[in-house]
């Protein structure tokens, strides 16, 4: 029911992203998604990619340090409010948000999401059916 | 050993001690005269030193107030030449003028003996290992305990307050029997003592607390004790008076001596400044009366509390006041220091990007207690790095200004409750005057 | 007092310290011993050099009281100092002792003419630090009043320097400039305050850090030295001369040695400082080598005083760092790093002064096995910084500000001084 996120931190001095990304591009890896939570002196990059576990290694291979998470990827009507009406029911739930970031994949609106419950989200989703893509799915369609 | 430092002070009968606080007051009031700042409130009050002829006519006296000490900054109160002096603290910020208080070489000593006499009456003696875990410097409860502590000939380790882990280092290294700390620095302690594994019961040789310069309930000393094992005694200082020393739990823990010798004890009620009788709550108004620089007479302390009673199975005589109950201003005590929301107000006013309103809370979360300055974000940002400075600039002045470092959160424009007319910009969710 | 008046008092006092530590201290007795040494066999100062050396790692072996010579009831102060890794330097002061501290205190600081007069703020860090409470008491003995301002909140300590006519500051030398930058900011002029005494040390510093802080804040400034494992500050003051620091050498014995062959130097060469107490009775040491290198001036100082005077620290023989007036040794650091799965033992520190205040920055390599799923936000980052600045800060002493590093982005270091860059010009 999760993707594999890759987390890879990183200082703030140049050099540093593009360390990261030639190492992507030398393994042949697609990008999906990214985003960096920034700080004043480091940021986190966090990046959906296709063959995530094969990324993982590669960039070990590199010298780059990387986490994997386990994030949630949420299927999206392209309407207004859907994020909304989708977030609402973790809330109800009780549960947390840790943080959240969207793209677009084949012309569908992607959630994805980490919470401070696992278990209990899994249930919210199984519960209201929810439409998540898997890992399989990511490397179908990138 | 006797069981008291000064027998001849701490056993007198309450004639005896009524007697001496009479020949002591007279000796003070005239004392006072050398004063400009004295001398124009008796003439307005149409009093001389020679009205005093009992000691109810201490009431005819006019109060002192904080204020009065700030308006005759810096040495407006001092009753000697500024060459006799040899100390001086100040309380802490720079809003408006701070208050300073003077000290000759004989009113650091009676101070020295006066906190000896608290740690001798609840069982401390030479051989005893002293850590002093308490601000050093301008806050009077380093210096006070250093001072009394070696006067009483304990080992004294002058600690400082903070580094938790140093802290519980020196406690098993040294063998420490006896801390001297704010309530919720000991929890703190106690919490990381935890952390690392360290039983105080089992790896400790503790068997003395004392707790003061924040009010603390009952129920706060009870989890003290229990956590740490050890008896937690009550202290009651003040940097008008001197510092620590000023008033003391005894063994029995049935409220705390306040050393008659030293002081005349009055309970006023805040509003008409009458007497009130025993058992009733008023503000708690001090006379020093050995004092050389700087004697204080009906000190307003602000500080509400009651009296309990003028005898004690522990053979001191001298008054019982119970805890602290609150105060008759809007002074804060956080850790031991005391904040008032202008100083704060002041800080957050200074910053462009910060709009009015604020709201301040004082916490207790997992044993610490805490501060929370929540203030609006006049403007929206979207840059993370440029907020997380902004936010680390508050800190560290609010930190300059209120010598605690305060969580500081940013909301956005709109998300604070709007106050009318005199704002209500603290929060106290702490239990501390129960 | 002339010169042989005081080596004959040197020697008996010296004879008398040996006896005692010979009695009371298991650690000095077993060293005489090995070296078939008596108390009887040293009667004059110059037997000195028949007795071993005592090292900071003498006192680590001992800690926390090995060393001390009388019994805890009489001990009543105890401060400390940092220690190479983990265990500070403990040192016991007795009432007496107390009482030769506040009078070293009190000679250094008439010499430097303050009277009773005078009103003193003593702006160094209060607490373990001797550099506080050593001022503190020195300044009451002489019975000016002193001002405990401690450190920090540099605007309120600049107004009550204003306010109440301070005449004398006792602080390191940065930060008595960095008071002058911080003057300069509130538009305060040196002729707006009554300075006029400063007492600087702690920490190195040059003749032109002296200048300007006298053309600044409008004193005339004066050297300072000491060390806790002695006493604390006040071993060796400038007079009104300021042509090196007379030492009280009735109380500490000075000599200078070649670090190397541990040989007595001569008069006006370069070397390794070395202390013997002659009175103290918490904690004597014979021949402490302090590390500091510089020499013993000859010839006599035209103030009268015919104490010898010991030149600026030129350096020192390890690798002891002196950030804010503290001692910081690169191995406290690496003992903390080490006790941390999560680093890798690859680490740096950086030194720099800005603003006049010294910082110190250190940077550690975060290990791979760190980086598991929930290594994936700041908050966890910020966690982990914490959580080692805490243990660095509890270790140090000051606090330190903690730089993480990716994997393999330290450069790895060959020799000790590798782990350092310093980026100040003292």
């Amino acid at each position: 029911m999760t993707i594999h996120q890759l987390s890879i931190f990183i200082e703030n001095r140049s050099g540093t992203l593009i360390k990261v990304l030639d190492a992507l591009k030398e393994a042949n890896i697609q990008l999906i998604a990214t985003t960096i939570a920034d700080t004043a002196e480091y940021g986190i990059l966090r990046i959906v990619c296709a063959e995530p576990m094969r990324a993982c290694e590669e960039l070990k291979k590199a010298g780059i340090a990387v986490a994997i998470s386990d994030v949630f990827a949420l299927q999206l009507d392209n309407k207004p409010g859907s994020a909304a009406d989708v977030i609402k029911l973790f809330s109800l739930a009780g549960i947390s948000i840790t943080y959240i970031y969207t793209f677009l994949l084949r012309g569908k609106g992607i959630l994805v999401f980490r919470t401070d419950n696992t278990d209990l989200a899994k249930k919210t989703i199984e519960e209201n059916q929810l439409p998540y893509i898997a890992e399989a799915d990511l490397t179908d369609w990138a | 050993m006797s069981n008291y430092f000064n027998p001849e002070f701490e056993t007198l009968t309450r004639e005896q001690i009524e007697a001496l606080q009479l020949e002591r007051l007279q000796k003070t009031v005239r004392h006072c005269m050398n004063n400009e700042f004295y001398r124009k409130k008796f003439a307005e009050a149409g009093i001389t030193p020679d009205d005093i002829k009992t000691l109810a006519d201490v009431r005819k006296i006019p109060f002192t107030t904080k204020q009065d000490l700030r308006d005759t900054y810096p040495f407006g109160m001092s009753c000697v030449p500024l060459r006799d002096c040899v100390r001086l603290h100040s309380s802490s910020g720079t809003t408006g003028n701070p208050t300073v208080i003077l000290h000759t070489k004989k009113d650091l000593d009676e101070w020295a003996n006066q906190v000896a006499r608290n740690l001798w009456m609840v069982g401390l003696r030479p051989d005893d290992v002293f850590q002093n875990s308490s601000g050093y410097g301008m806050f009077t409860g380093g210096l006070g305990f250093q001072y009394g502590a070696e006067k009483l000939g304990m080992l004294t380790v002058p600690a400082a307050a903070g580094n938790s882990l140093r802290q519980i280092k020196f406690i098993k290294d040294f063998g420490t029997t006896a801390i001297h700390a704010v309530p919720s620095y000991v929890t703190r302690l106690y919490e990381v003592m935890k952390e690392e594994g360290v039983d105080p019961r089992r790896d400790t040789k503790l068997k003395v607390l004392a707790i003061g310069a924040e009010p603390h309930s009952e129920e706060q000393r009870k989890r003290i004790e229990d956590m740490m094992g050890v008896k937690a005694y009550n202290s009651f200082g003040m940097s008008e008076m001197c510092g620590p020393g000023v008033g003391f739990e005894c063994p029995e823990q049935n409220g705390l001596h306040f050393w008659e010798d030293y002081y005349i004890v009055e309970i006023v009620d805040p509003d008409t400044l009458e007497p009130v009788p025993d058992g009733e709550i008023g503000e708690l108004v001090l006379t020093t009366l050995c004092r050389e620089a700087m004697p204080l007479l009906r000190y307003r302390t602000r500080d509400l509390t009651r009296v309990l009673g003028r005898t004690c199975p522990c053979g001191r005589n001298h008054i019982r006041l119970d805890r602290m109950k609150g105060r008759s201003d809007d002074m804060m005590v956080l850790r031991g220091v005391n904040i008032f929301p202008i100083q704060i107000e002041k800080i957050l006013m200074q910053f462009s990007e910060l709009a009015n309103n604020y709201l301040i809370t004082l916490t207790t979360d997992e044993e610490n207690d805490n501060m929370t300055v929540e203030v609006e974000l006049a403007q929206s940002t979207d840059d993370y790095a440029k907020l997380q400075a902004l936010e680390k600039e508050i800190r560290r002045r609010l930190k300059d200004e209120i010598l605690l470092t305060p969580i500081v959160k940013l909301v956005p424009l709109g998300t604070l409750p709007v106050s009318e007319g005199k704002a209500v910009r603290v929060e106290d969710k702490r239990k501390v005057y129960q | 007092m002339s010169r042989d008046e005081r080596s004959a008092l040197q020697g008996k006092r010296l004879h008398k310290i040996v006896e005692y530590v010979y009695h009371n201290v298991p650690f000095y007795r077993n060293k005489l011993q090995e070296l078939d040494i008596r108390p009887d066999d040293i009667q004059t100062i110059e037997d000195i050099t028949k007795l071993p050396f005592t090292t900071k790692k003498d006192l680590r072996d001992n800690y926390p009281f090995g060393l001390q010579a009388a019994p805890q009831s009489e001990i009543i102060r105890i401060h400390a100092s940092s220690g190479t890794t983990g265990n500070p330097t403990i040192v016991g002061y007795t009432r007496k002792d107390i009482g030769v501290w506040s009078e070293c205190m009190a000679r250094c600081l008439t010499a430097y003419g303050v009277t009773r007069d005078d009103i003193f703020s003593v702006a160094y860090g209060y607490g373990l630090f001797t550099g506080g409470l050593g001022a503190h008491y020195g300044v009451e003995h002489i019975g000016a009043s002193v001002i405990p301002a401690g450190t920090g909140n540099t605007e309120k300590h600049l107004k009550l320097i204003r306010d109440l006519g301070i005449t004398g500051l006792a602080c390191t030398p940065s930060y008595a400039l960095y008071l002058a930058e911080t003057m300069d900011k509130l538009g305060i002029r040196k002729e707006d305050l009554k300075l006029r005494v400063g007492a600087f040390g702690a920490e190195p510093w040059t003749e032109s850090m002296r200048q300007e802080i006298e053309a600044r804040l409008g004193l005339k400034g004066f050297n300072i030295y000491g060390l806790s494992e002695v006493m604390g500050p006040s071993v060796s003051y400038e007079c009104q001369m300021q042509n090196g620091s007379h030492i009280c050498e009735d109380h500490f014995y000075p000599e200078i040695i070649n670090p190397v062959t541990l040989e007595p130097l001569p008069a006006g060469q370069t070397g390794e400082l070395v202390f013997t107490t002659l009175t103290k009775e918490g904690m004597p040491v014979l021949r402490y080598r302090t590390r500091d290198l510089c020499s013993l001036l000859p010839g006599t100082c035209d103030c009268g005083r015919t104490e010898v005077r010991m030149g600026r620290i030129q350096g020192r023989s390890d690798d002891m760092l002196i950030i804010r007036g503290i001692n910081v040794f690169p191995s406290q650091v690496e003992s903390v790093v080490l006790s941390m799965p999560e680093f890798a033992p690859h680490y740096m520190l950086v030194v720099d002064r800005v603003n006049n205040l010294d910082t110190l920055q250190v940077q550690v390599e975060l290990r791979q096995e760190v980086f598991t799923s929930t290594f994936d936000t700041p908050a966890a980052v910020d966690e982990l910084e914490k959580r080692l600045a805490a243990k660095l800060k509890s270790v140090l002493s000051i606090a330190a500000k903690v730089q993480l590093k990716a994997p393999g982005t330290i450069e790895r270091s060959q020799g000790k001084s590798a782990h350092v860059i310093d980026k100040r010009k003292l």
